[in-house]
């Protein structure tokens, strides 16, 4: 199927709410779908037997940063028997203080498997909780680690068990005060070579 | 050993030099390591370099070890557990840092957010091995550089005792001064 039989498909099935946008004049082209809708399109391409979106390839999520105010968690579908792919998008409100809730999207782990894991590291990376996931917790850093670092606007931690986390001046805490290191002999390399004549 | 020093012969000098001998020619490097230097560590262990020519041989358990090979990029999940690995070796340990990532953070050092900027922030270290990774034949260079730390010490100054002397003294609790520790150890030898 092409881009545009799966959209008709999805707008024959769901109807036309269910679409937010569609971007189609780019070399990837993805429809934007409505956000509480999302595990329930997913779970007919999987299963119906004209798309049969057989693997999620990957799932992405991207922060637009405190400006733009959204977050979005990108799917890469892709059928193995029919060979077609199909990207869907999601977006979501960003919270930028830690009081407002963190953006929610329902899981697909129930219809890929490997969602799980890949929904794990998107909530990990950029703080966005994947709804009825059923073991929503870090998967890459520490259990007890502050904030999501692939955020726009993420800030190290001081310290983490007592250790100090920036770089700083280490070097020169340390004892090395950048001095001047002479890597030739003389200043000026190679200069037993002739001077060129007029 | 008269020979070699030509001295009449002090016990302690001769227990010294058997003691640093035993110890530099059988140095048990902990059977650990983290990322791609730990590569390069096991072609030093193979039979291509044969590490055990100098007694190098790994263990498989903190208890049995003397030496600790951080090969690799230390990230703050494992800074932990390293901490407890060292904190389960016998007196006395070594640690020898192996590679830009664990001497100092290397790429990582400004932006890795989950690096540890170098394993000296965690347990104290003997040797530093540059490189990216470093070769076998430095890591080689890297233990003759620890067998010299170790022919240099003696048990009337014991390291391990004076900086545990050193840390009391600075939180202010009463220690003997170093000479009637190192007199208590002795007797106690």
């Amino acid at each position: 199927m092409s881009f545009e039989e799966l959209r008709d498909f999805i707008v024959g099935q769901f109807g036309e709410g269910v679409i937010a946008a569609v971007k189609a004049d780019n070399l990837q082209p993805y429809l934007e779908l409505q956000t509480e809708r999302l595990a329930e399109v997913c779970l007919t391409l999987h299963d119906h037997e004209q798309t049969y979106f057989d693997l999620l390839s990957c799932v992405t999520g991207i922060d637009n940063g405190p400006e733009a105010g959204t977050m979005e968690v990108a799917y890469n579908l892709y059928s193995i028997p029919y060979d077609h792919h199909l990207m869907l998008k999601v977006v979501v409100e960003r919270n930028t203080t830690p009081d407002q809730p963190i953006p929610s999207v329902p899981t697909v782990s129930h219809i890929w498997r490997t969602a799980d894991w890949h929904e794990r590291e998107v909530f990990d990376m950029v703080g966005i909780y994947f709804k009825d996931h059923p073991d929503m917790r870090r998967i890459l850093c520490a259990a007890d680690w502050e904030g999501h670092p692939l955020r726009r606007d993420y800030e190290l931690q001081e310290y983490y068990h007592g250790i100090k986390v920036p770089f700083d001046q280490h070097n020169e805490l340390n004892g090395f005060k950048g001095e001047p290191q002479q890597l030739v002999g003389q200043p000026t390399p190679f200069s037993d070579k002739r001077e060129k004549p007029e | 050993m008269e020979a070699k020093t030509g001295e009449g012969g002090i016990v302690i000098t001769k227990l010294d030099d058997l003691l640093n001998w035993a110890r530099l020619t059988s140095l048990f490097p902990m059977g650990f390591g983290l990322a791609c230097c730990a590569i390069e560590m096991m072609g030093a262990y193979a039979s291509g370099y044969d590490m055990d020519r100098f007694g190098i041989i790994p263990r498989a358990s903190p208890r049995q070890s003397d030496v600790m090979i951080v090969a690799g990029t230390v990230t703050f999940k494992m800074a932990d557990r390293i901490r407890r690995l060292y904190e389960q070796m016998p007196e006395p340990r070594y640690v020898i840092s192996m590679g830009s990532c664990s001497n100092c953070g290397g790429p990582y050092w400004e932006h890795g957010y989950h690096v540890v900027k170098g394993v000296d922030r965690i347990i104290p270290v003997d040797v530093y091995v540059p490189g990216c990774p470093p070769r076998p034949e430095a890591l080689i260079g890297g233990f003759l550089q620890l067998q010299e730390i170790i022919r240099k010490e003696t048990i009337r100054a014991p390291r391990a005792i004076q900086e545990i002397m050193a840390k009391r003294a600075q939180h202010g609790q009463p220690v003997a001064d170093a000479d009637k520790s190192a007199d208590v150890t002795i007797s106690n030898l």
